[in-house]
């Protein structure tokens, strides 16, 4: 069970999760990963997207997971638009028998959202406008994922 | 060869607008071809592209390096490293 939605409403993170183990008995864990928008120093920020590529780009890693790992359903919501401190960016949930496969199929899908996914986040602090500069150290999280394979990638 | 050009995040606002139709010569046939080809039709392509190792690239929605070929690209796309997540 694939499933993978961006909009710009909000959503329920623990309907999601319920629903990836519900009506099921081969599930024996479920991960939930959620973003929240931060309100270090800022009043709010607006997410802009790539309509088409973002929905392909995390498929790819969504099946790239699915290769790697003993997935039994996942779920990804990113939210686009405008959003303020306390409102949820993003939803990562990962169904598997066994937690090890959930735990590291979701960090994987988040690492590589962060690095690969086409969003831009704009963060307003008062009157200011600025475009969030893209961290290091995601790129390093990405990075550590790579097998000797992907070298040449 | 006629190609859809889509700009995202600071990259479309130092351009000035979201997408455009362009005709490049034969000459250019990767995606660093085309950003110094874009280089030379304005201040605002300067502007966008004036450090262009950290512009990224996708065509057809795919994410490309700069060596990457044109050929029977329909719609290339440029923007800034992405801070999803």
């Amino acid at each position: 069970m694939r499933t993978i939605r961006l909009q710009r409403e909000d959503f329920d993170a623990g309907a999601e999760q319920a629903r990836l183990a519900r009506g099921r008995s081969d599930v024996g864990a479920v991960v939930c990963f959620t973003g929240i928008c931060r309100g270090d120093g800022i009043s709010a920020m607006t997410l802009e997207h790539y309509p088409g590529m973002a929905e392909a780009e995390i498929a790819r890693h969504v099946e790239e997971a699915e290769r790697r790992w003993s997935l039994l359903g996942v779920t990804v919501i990113h939210r686009f638009g405008r959003l303020v401190p306390g409102d949820t960016i993003v939803l990562v949930a990962t169904a598997s028998a066994h937690r090890g496969d959930a735990f590291a199929a979701a960090e994987f899908l988040m690492d590589y959202l962060k690095t690969q996914a086409p969003f831009w986040k704009r963060e307003e602090h008062g009157g200011e406008v600025s475009w969030v500069e893209a961290k290091g150290a995601d790129d390093a999280a990405a990075a550590r994922w790579k097998r000797p394979a992907d070298a040449a990638e | 060869m006629s190609v859809k050009l889509l700009y995202f995040a600071w990259v479309r606002e130092r351009i000035g607008k979201p997408d455009e139709v362009v005709d490049p010569p034969a000459s250019v046939r990767t995606v660093a071809d085309l950003v110094a080809w874009l280089v030379q039709r304005g201040d605002e392509y300067a502007y966008a592209f004036e450090n262009p190792k950290v512009i990224r690239a996708a065509i057809d929605r795919s994410h490309a390096r700069p060596d990457a070929t044109l050929m029977g690209a329909r719609e290339i796309a440029f923007f800034p490293p992405m801070t999803g997540g």
